[in-house]
């Protein structure tokens, strides 16, 4: 979402191989396919999965017990992340975090496809009439930017978490509804359902037998790479003061607060700022290393 | 009707479905906001006002009549350029945005030039160099995308407002106040530039007419910047009209990071204060930005790729 750079509509996913590059992946395929990069991304992953499920077995100390003895305490051995201007333990808020941002991370991108499903496949399986109409209207909401369109979700529903979530989902819909509706259409003309078709099967049977898996496996890389951005996104409501409210250990929200004392305490707005990165840098990475695993395979 | 009349006819009315939509999604979100709209016209409290003043406000704003009469007369009114009152500020939102529009296209330009000078530089001076090179500059890059834009403006402000005094901490007096949030804009969306521009100039460079030119004597430097850059424009230059919109939806970001003026500020308050014809106002300029941006964008594939003017309706024109 145009908060920060998103995945652009036919901007490149990793740079193209030369011819030299192809032949090399192709003598040594599997040593090129478990990069560095990936596993580190996988680790960054899991850490963030282990502080959703467990934030407690990773911080043991309570993100939101303020002490106003300890406040601004810059980080060290008791505080590793130092505390905030309430005597909070940036540390513990980092962690105990992670789960708003996965949640509308995941969340907002589950909702975004299904979304662009519905939108989509009815449009390339319907007339010519049909298709028409829903396509333009999303090339009018492709032509918002991203933020804009969120910040008139929650101009209409207002703040919260659920709310950010809805609205960033609905940014993000325009988007997939086109990538299913361009995919359904190459899956309906495709042999097998032309196949299908000629044998007599039903056309609902058609349709949630083949064009629908079939549409889904190449949403595999965007989806991704969407969860990155709902991800930055999601910070960037709350850096705005629309996320999650006040106590909730938000990361941008952490930053919003952080910014008012960047002169004294910096490290209370710029860990949180971290988490966010690294948790993005390794989702796309994810994405990346799936696009190259699942490059060639056409459904 | 000439290839060229139909070229254009057919953009326009692009462009008119564009902004009717537009407006047809402000007309449905002013509905959609749940309460009564005389209470956030009011000021939020459903108490407040008397039966009289309430009754005149429904009056003024048609908001007794049918919704398609609402509609009618809201699309009437827009196709007049009002583009309405601001429910809180009480004045004219053409005036609330026209008073702000200064200092955000101020910034979204000086952040473009940035962002192409940087992608430029950086794409033709590592496109096609030794995998180390390479490698470092497209992890940068990853580095740079992933970074959300209201973070890397906390640590530009750290490093250089606070820690070195070198810029102004907040507001937008000189050139001084613009170049952090102009950098914080730059680093991420020029990186996606980049990462495309380097793509084009790759495969551009084991084109044929590369090891032509090359054999012709040309050195590598003048390669990349007279002919493999003229290939590598054209995707660059469609990401170009995306950019845009980010760069728009990011101000309103960098903008609350450096409390700075302008249209960011505008957002921000309207979205809080369920101000809607502000924020419909600001979806429709963003829209018309979008427009001119895209008809732009088609005349620069023309003067980029000759072989477009060819069958293009350009021709015509010319002959």
């Amino acid at each position: 979402m145009t908060s920060s750079v998103a995945p652009a509509p036919g901007a490149p996913s990793e740079p193209a191989p030369g011819p030299a590059a192809r032949t090399v992946r192709s003598a040594g395929g599997r040593a090129a396919r478990l990069r560095p990069g990936a596993l580190l991304a996988a680790l960054v992953l899991a850490v963030a999965v282990l502080a959703c499920a467990w934030p407690g077995l990773l911080a043991p100390a309570d993100p939101t017990a303020a002490d106003p003895v300890a406040a601004l305490t810059p980080p060290g051995a008791e505080h590793w992340l130092g505390t905030d201007q309430l005597g909070r333990d940036v540390y513990a808020r980092v962690v105990h975090g992670a789960r708003y941002s996965l949640l509308i991370g995941l969340g907002a991108t589950a909702l975004s496809v299904l979304a662009g499903l519905l939108v989509g496949l009815p449009a390339a399986l319907s007339g010519r009439i049909g298709d028409q109409v829903a396509m333009r209207a999303v090339d009018v909401l492709l032509a918002l930017p991203e933020l804009l369109l969120a910040l008139l979700v929650i101009a209409v529903v207002g703040p919260g978490t659920g709310n950010a979530l809805l609205a960033i989902a609905i940014a993000a819909t325009p988007g997939f509804a086109r990538l299913v509706r361009g995919q359904a259409m190459v899956v309906r003309g495709s042999e097998y359902v032309r196949a299908a078709t000629a044998l007599g099967v039903p056309r609902t049977a058609v349709v949630l037998r083949h064009v629908l898996p079939n549409t889904l496996g190449p949403l595999t890389v965007p989806a991704t790479l969407a969860v990155g951005t709902a991800v930055v996104s999601g910070a960037a409501l709350s850096f705005l003061g629309l996320g999650p409210k006040a106590p909730a250990p938000e990361w941008g929200a952490m930053l919003s607060q952080g910014r008012d004392f960047l002169s004294t305490a910096w490290w209370i707005a710029v860990f949180p700022g971290a988490a966010i990165t690294a948790v993005v840098v390794a989702i796309t990475v994810l994405g990346r290393q799936l696009h190259r695993c699942l490059e060639g395979r056409t459904p | 009707m000439s290839r060229f009349a139909r070229a254009a006819l057919h953009r326009l009315g692009g462009a008119v479905l564009v902004l009717w939509g537009a407006a047809t999604l402000g007309f449905l979100a002013l509905h959609l906001v749940p309460g009564d709209p005389v209470s956030t016209l009011l000021g939020g409290s459903v108490t407040t006002g008397s039966a009289a003043v309430r009754a005149e406000i429904t009056r003024e704003f048609g908001l007794d009549r049918p919704l398609f009469e609402q509609y009618l007369t809201f699309l009437g009114r827009l196709l007049g350029g009002d583009l309405g009152r601001s429910y809180q500020q009480q004045q004219p939102v053409s005036l609330i945005i026209g008073e702000q529009l200064g200092p955000t296209a101020e910034l979204a330009l000086t952040a473009f030039g940035l962002i192409l000078l940087f992608a430029l530089v950086s794409a033709v001076t590592t496109a096609g160099r030794r995998r180390a090179v390479r490698g470092a500059a497209s992890g940068a890059e990853l580095l740079a995308i992933s970074t959300p834009p209201f973070w890397l403006g906390v640590l530009l402000l750290t490093l250089f407002s606070f820690h070195l005094r070198l810029f102004p901490v907040a507001g937008a007096e000189g050139w001084e106040s613009l170049v952090l949030p102009a950098v914080t804009l730059a680093v991420p969306f020029g990186s996606l530039l980049s990462q495309v521009l380097r793509e084009g100039l790759e495969s551009a460079l084991h084109e044929p007419f590369a090891l032509t030119a090359r054999s012709r004597g040309i050195g590598p430097l003048a390669l990349r910047g007279r002919h493999a850059l003229r290939h590598a424009l054209v995707p660059a230059v469609t990401l170009g009209g995306w950019l845009v919109g980010g760069l728009l939806g990011g101000t309103v970001l960098v903008e609350t990071v450096f409390a700075r003026p302008g249209l960011g500020r505008v957002a921000l308050d309207a979205v809080t204060g369920h101000d809607l014809p502000v924020v419909i106002g600001l979806i429709l300029l963003s829209a018309a930005v979008y427009l001119v941006v895209n008809t732009v964008v088609d005349g620069l594939y023309l003067l980029i790729d000759p072989r477009l003017r060819g069958a293009g309706p350009v021709r015509e024109v010319a002959a």
